[in-house]
């Protein structure tokens, strides 16, 4: 089991309350999977993703645990946490555009960053990376504006898995780029697991038909807690979560027409999680809900690795 | 025919001193008609933002010209009465100051002062219930209190208010979730069957062949191939747009191949980058790919 989390509550602080963005979520992680998380905003996949490497200033850590490779991540303590980032857990942060630094160029700027972790940098090791996401050498003495969007992704993501971290996190590295790029990118993460340069990896996306190329596990997270979890196919083609389902019902594919097949949104909107319902947190949108919907549904497993947390799956 | 494109390019000036051009869009034509979407697709950079700012008149045209009903698009008063745009950040349409309908407003000082106030507050209503919103829910709220969904259909029913025969869409859902998405592509299908042409800019394929009745694919500020949806989705001829549909990521079908790129099948058909009717209503340029013989 690579990754274990066990329970985990973080919450924003704001002047209002607490807001319970991550809310009791529990899942663990194979050697050598990618988890798709997705998710509409605010459902607390990017807070889950940033839980797991840095907690803002914000955030606070109110329960629960993780556990990489048998070892507790200190993640409430920003300061024990500093000896894990980059060497065991790694980010690919969404705006790869303002991750580099500017005023240096890239070649150097990596060898600094190697050195400010005590590594020192191993060209042969960086240029064949670089060769596997198709950047030509020349890019370590260019400087980041140099680049275009789709190749400083690329770059952040040769820069992020330079140490092999046992956990990559990549938080909606794709929304950014246009379809041919993404398609690109993706690649690039899958074949950065297959040669091992990262054991496992959470893909955060909004874009479910993406997902479901890259990833092994889809996730799908709504108002703070798991919704449902299993394998990409199942998720797809048998989704079992009555909001999994909706969503996959609102999706245009291309050939759907308007005028052939009309799709339907998701009425209602989210419950605000300053304060949010009790029960299942999905109640209040479900066509299917019922009276034991006012309990909170347990999260089940109905089949081999197919989780569900709703009493109606 | 109410809206149409002879032959638009924009030139920017770019670099320090603006010493050097940049052709954002090169001699684009082609035209919506009322009761029709068309959707403007491309990758960044393809000039479809610039086209849509062009025709709402909000960055002039270097050469060629746009006309809706034969008049000049021109940034008056009167034309804003009839063209309307809707962009892709609602959260940055609004003043976080005032309440969300002071959109509505701002409206009736500049374009209706004599209507009273009792009857405006009927006409606000009747179109917040047109984009399937209900006013208690979103009359007297402040920005931050409505979802990106719920502003981004204010803001069409801000533009329904007026007499608007034009509505420039340019990338209007990319920053609403998959729930509330596909609500306002409903919309916008609906405001075509009232007579309404609407030009639906986005680099989504999916969202645009799920709308439109013609499609227009945009690369480097020319056209590559337009036609009808069904035509340039169905059976893409440029190699561009094949490849275009093969990185669109669908749930159910694996992720192709780039589908063959090498030659362009209709290549001596066409002349140096102009477009030419491969069959009826089917339009492809092809000579400025890399990979086509000049």
């Amino acid at each position: 089991m690579s990754l274990r989390v066990s329970e985990l509550r973080v919450y924003y602080r704001t002047l209002k309350g607490d807001v319970k963005a991550l809310d009791d979520v529990s899942f663990t992680m194979r050697d050598g999977e990618i988890l798709g998380l997705a998710g509409e905003s605010g459902c607390g996949k990017t807070t889950l993703g940033k839980s797991l490497i840095r907690l803002d200033g914000r955030m606070r850590h109110v329960g629960g645990t993780v556990e990489l490779d048998g070892r507790e991540l200190p993640i409430g303590d920003d300061r024990r946490m500093n000896a894990f980032r980059f060497h065991e857990v790694s980010l690919i942060p969404q705006y790869s555009m303002s991750a580099m630094n500017p005023t240096r160029k890239i070649g150097k700027m990596v060898g600094e960053l190697l050195r400010s972790r005590g590594v020192a940098l191993d060209r042969a090791e960086l240029e064949s990376r670089l060769e596997l996401v198709e950047l030509p050498r020349t890019v370590l003495d260019n400087y980041p504006i140099e680049l275009s969007g789709g190749m400083k992704q690329r770059m952040v993501m040769v820069i992020s898995t330079l140490l092999n971290p046992s956990l990559l996190i990549a938080d909606e590295v794709t929304s950014a780029l246009d379809v041919s790029t993404q398609k690109a990118v993706a690649k690039a993460l899958i074949g950065f697991r297959d040669a091992g340069f990262v054991k496992s990896m959470i893909f955060v996306t909004h874009d479910l038909a993406l997902t479901s190329h890259i990833a092994d596990t889809v996730m799908v997270m709504y108002a703070g807690k798991l919704a449902e979890k299993a394998p990409s196919a199942a998720m797809v083609t048998a989704p079992r979560h009555p909001y999994t389902r909706l969503l996959i019902n609102s999706l245009p594919e291309v050939g759907v027409r308007h005028a052939d097949k009309k799709l339907s949104g998701i009425a209602g909107s989210p419950p605000s999680l300053l304060d949010p319902p009790a029960g299942c947190r999905f109640r209040a949108r479900c066509p299917v809900a019922g009276d034991e919907c006012a309990q909170e549904p347990p999260v089940a497993e109905v089949e081999p690795g197919h989780f569900v947390a709703c009493w109606k799956a | 025919m109410m809206l149409q494109l002879d032959n638009v390019t924009k030139v920017y000036k770019v670099g320090a001193f603006g010493g050097r051009t940049f052709a954002a869009v090169d001699g684009v034509s082609f035209d919506v008609r009322s009761g029709e979407v068309v959707s403007l697709i491309g990758e960044s950079g393809s000039g479809k933002s610039t086209i849509g700012k062009m025709i709402l008149g909000l960055t002039p045209v270097t050469a060629g010209s746009i006309t809706v009903d034969g008049a000049p698009v021109k940034a008056a008063k009167e034309y804003y009465r009839h063209v309307q745009g809707v962009f892709q950040d609602p959260f940055s349409c609004y003043n976080p100051v005032f309440k969300a309908d002071r959109v509505f407003q701002l409206i009736k000082e500049s374009y209706y002062p004599q209507v009273s106030a009792a009857e405006w507050d009927g006409r606000v209503r009747s179109a917040i219930e047109d984009v399937r919103l209900d006013p208690g829910q979103v009359l007297g709220r402040y920005p931050h209190q409505l979802s990106g969904g719920q502003l981004q259909r204010l803001l069409i029913a801000r533009a329904l208010l007026l007499d608007i025969k034009l509505l420039v869409a340019d990338e209007i859902t990319s920053m609403l979730d998959a729930s509330t998405r596909i609500d306002v592509l409903n919309l916008l299908a609906e405001l075509k069957e009232r007579g309404l042409g609407v030009l639906y800019v986005t680099h989504d394929l999916s969202l645009g062949n799920y709308l439109a009745e013609r499609t227009v694919v945009l690369r480097n500020g020319a056209v590559v191939e337009m036609g009808l949806t069904d035509k340039v989705f169905g059976d893409p001829l440029h190699p561009y747009t094949r490849k275009l549909l093969a990185a669109v990521p669908r749930l159910n079908a694996p992720w192709e191949d780039a589908a063959p790129t090498d030659a362009c099948r209709y290549h001596a058909g066409g002349a140096s980058g102009a477009l030419f009717e491969a069959e009826a209503g089917h339009f492809v340029a092809c000579a400025r790919l890399d990979g086509c013989p000049p």
